[in-house]
């Protein structure tokens, strides 16, 4: 058994039993804990959203992170607000467009997109649902989500070209190499001609959230035997990285 | 050492901000090399006071400079230029000889000289700045420390000491007291230049008792104003521009109906109106939008949104409906139009174009239907609607009609705002790649300066748009809509117009 799990569920059964909001004191002194142990739990609840302080009294309750447990527990437009200078720097550098996305009850949905710095005419896919078993970032969402997965490959795998993977095996096959390698590329697997590269998003834990991806014409995202280039799949890698790492970092 | 990037060179701004001041270096492409930023404390010694530590603010940009060039791994010679950008009004008085600042410096917000504002003749200064008296502007801060101060008028009188913003504190600092300058479009926002000659003005100064001893020389935004003896020995000052000014300049609005938004707290609108200055029947400001060395002066009209993210904060802290500012999307994403309900949040009075200090906030059109998702839309909207009343201003003023507007700031981050504000406005909405636009502007500025950049076209090739909301087809709708807005406006000042009548 894991003693800190123990306390820190002792310490949100305290939080949940009061009427009135708590000082760590008496939360210390109702567990026989020293008062600094008591505060590191509370401090670690608050970080990961299961405890709130009230800044003027300093009292501590319960966070909202609960009463939404079963969400991903980032609300996607916080994401974007979080991820959004990130997501501009990764189309400067790839000089691709970028797309932020998210599972939405069992589909890939787009929550961000940075156009590809040219000056064509591009319009906005916020909002679109994109197949999850043909795109680097449906599949990068999928490779996390086990029972997304699941329904997804139930609901039947459409082929939208060729190369689109449509058996259910072969889908799981390539979601562990994306667990295995930290991340995704999709060639012409939704749209002739197109590529992509996503890595994942991640929250407190592990917890993947969403996934950031470019997305472009098979020869610019390609190397000439039609595999992502390296360099990047890197740039992608390390803009997923900090954004993983600022989602972790303390809320402003 | 640390590797060094190859030999390129690089344009360092600095953005001497309200709370915080950035240092920013961009290379030629106009790419983020490296950012360092520090926040300096606000001081709040009375109710309506607010002062800055200015001696503060010159340590914290000396050390902000140097981290700037170590995180990006260059050397002193590979600055090409130093741009500053700046918070526009703060005054600072310093001792010529010591450059100790003699007094805090008096922030933009610092109210402590409303009871003189009524004193000054409106239609003069209206007329001679393009600025309607109020506590805003520098003129009365400057005379605030002249009547307090012990013994100052008289120094000021002899040249002893001496007056600038943020942007003159910065460059006297830098050159190691040597120049005392400010830019045009700092100038113009003291309430004590001349729109017309760009030069201070005798009587204006008469009238606020300011000595012209004190004074900087006005320059242009974009030239060399000296070279830098402190932190970055010879390299050249080659910009200075208020933040906003910079703003529009760094989102590349340089023809004449071009104009920037940028959503924070509140919304600053600024339009570029061309070479003459345009004056406002609807109570916007007229304000220098950049000058480029000896080119024509631009002008700008300026109209500032009262309350935008401030709402946000406002259903988050006050009223507890979202966690963080960001879910007022979410929770406007919950329904499809705002159920009949408008909010006009005049927590302070209603600005341009009503100018009604006396109003106060109305929600209005409430039935048993209206969730937390339609008051979240009403949130959003309320920013979109202000925009359209400040812009419906603008191109009245100006005989210009908006084609689009480029934004900026936080808010920027809202998708569902940026698409009700394309509806709204009946213009396209664009977002630069570059989010940094206060700081880009003062780089452009001094870029174009020393000929790092060589001219606009070469700087408007630098722009890329990062993402485009185009409005809506359903006019009548929108038609529909403001004029509910407008009677929900109507209704914040009834409301409290009747509370006055029973006093």
């Amino acid at each position: 058994m894991i003693q800190s799990i123990e306390r820190s569920s002792a310490v949100l059964r305290l939080l949940a039993a009061g009427p009135d909001r708590l000082r760590v004191k008496e939360i210390a002194d109702a567990l026989g804990l020293p008062k600094s142990t008591a505060h590191s739990i509370l401090r670690t609840l608050e970080h990961v959203g299961f405890a709130e302080q009230d800044p003027r009294t300093a009292r501590y309750r319960l966070g909202r992170g609960l009463t939404e447990l079963g969400k991903a527990g980032l609300d996607v437009n916080e994401l974007r607000s979080r991820a959004l200078d990130w997501a501009d720097t990764l189309a400067a550098r790839s000089v691709e467009s970028v797309r932020i996305g998210a599972l939405q009850s069992g589909s890939a949905r787009v929550v961000h997109h940075v156009f590809r710095p040219d000056d064509t005419t591009q319009s906005m896919d916020n909002g679109l649902i994109i197949p999850a078993h043909a795109t680097s970032l449906g599949k990068v969402l999928l490779a996390y989500d086990a029972p997304a997965a699941d329904a997804v490959a139930r609901a039947g795998l459409d082929a939208y070209t060729r190369r689109t993977v449509t058996n259910r095996r072969a889908l799981a096959g390539s979601l562990g190499e994306i667990r295995a390698q930290g991340w995704g590329g999709a060639v012409e697997e939704w749209e002739m001609g197109r590529a992509g590269i996503a890595a994942p998003l991640r929250t407190f834990g592990g917890l993947v959230v969403g996934a950031i991806g470019i997305y472009g014409p098979v020869e610019r995202i390609c190397d000439s035997r039609q595999r992502p280039r390296p360099a990047l799949v890197e740039l992608v890698c390390a803009t997923a990285q900090s954004i993983s790492r600022d989602l972790t970092g303390p809320r402003s | 050492m640390t590797a060094r990037r190859g030999a390129e060179r690089y344009v360092l701004a600095i953005d001497q901000g309200t709370t915080s001041t950035r240092c920013i270096l961009f290379d030629r492409r106009a790419t983020v090399v490296a950012v360092a930023r520090a926040e300096h404390p606000q001081s709040y010694p009375r109710p309506g006071w607010v002062e800055h530590d200015a001696a503060r603010i010159w340590r914290d940009t000396r050390k902000l400079i140097r981290r700037a060039l170590q995180s990006a791994g260059i050397g002193d010679d590979q600055v090409a230029a130093i741009g500053i950008a700046n918070q526009r009004e703060t005054a600072v008085v310093w001792d010529r000889a010591t450059g100790v600042p003699v007094a805090p410096a008096i922030v933009w917000q610092d109210t402590r000289t409303s009871a003189q504002v009524a004193d000054l003749d409106a239609t003069l200064f209206r007329d001679r700045t393009g600025l309607p008296p109020a506590t805003y502007f520098s003129a009365l801060k400057v005379k605030w420390l002249l009547d307090d101060v012990p013994g100052l008028r008289a120094r000021a009188e002899r040249g002893e000491v001496l007056f600038g913003t943020m942007d003159s504190w910065l460059i006297w600092n830098l050159t190691g007291g040597k120049e005392h300058l400010t830019d045009v479009t700092n100038a113009s926002r003291t309430m004590l230049m001349d729109l017309a000659t760009l030069r201070w003005d005798a009587e204006l100064l008469e009238v606020c008792t300011i000595p012209p001893a004190m004074l900087p020389a006005i320059r242009s935004s974009s030239e060399v104003f000296g070279t830098a003896v402190e932190v970055l020995p010879g390299v050249p000052i080659a910009a200075a521009i208020g933040d906003q000014q910079a703003a529009l300049f760094g989102q590349t609005c340089f023809a004449p109906g071009d104009a920037k938004c940028t959503y924070g707290t509140g919304g600053f609108l600024l339009m570029n109106t061309g070479s003459t200055p345009v004056r406002s029947a609807h109570g916007l400001l007229t304000t220098v939008g950049y000058r480029i060395g000896a080119e024509p002066v631009a002008y700008a009209l300026e109209g500032s949104i009262a309350i935008a993210g401030s709402l946000v904060q406002w259903v988050r802290d006050g009223l507890g409906l979202i966690g963080t500012a960001s879910e007022i999307e979410t929770l406007a994403a919950t329904v499809t139009d705002n159920g009949g309900c408008y909010i006009v949040p005049a927590f302070s009075g209603l600005f341009a174009p009503h100018w009604r200090s006396e109003a106060r906030g109305v929600i209005v059109g409430l039935t048993s239907y209206i969730t937390k998702g339609h008051l979240a839309r009403a949130v959003l909207e309320a920013t979109a609607w202000q925009t359209r009343e400040v812009v419906d201003a603008m191109n009245a003023d100006s005989g210009l009609a908006l084609t689009g507007l480029d934004v900026d700031g936080g808010m920027t981050a809202d998708n569902l705002l940026m698409q009700i504000v394309a509806d709204v406005l009946e213009v396209p909405v664009v977002r630069p790649m570059v989010a940094e636009t206060v700081s880009l502007g003062a780089a452009y500025a001094a870029g174009l300066a020393v000929g790092y950049w060589s001219d606009q076209q070469d700087l408007r090739n630098n722009r890329h748009r990062a993402g485009r909301w185009l409005p809506g087809a359903d006019a009548a709708r929108r038609a529909a809509e403001y004029r509910k807005w407008q009677r929900a406006v109507d209704c914040a000042v009834l409301f409290s117009s009747e509370d006055q009548g029973q006093e």
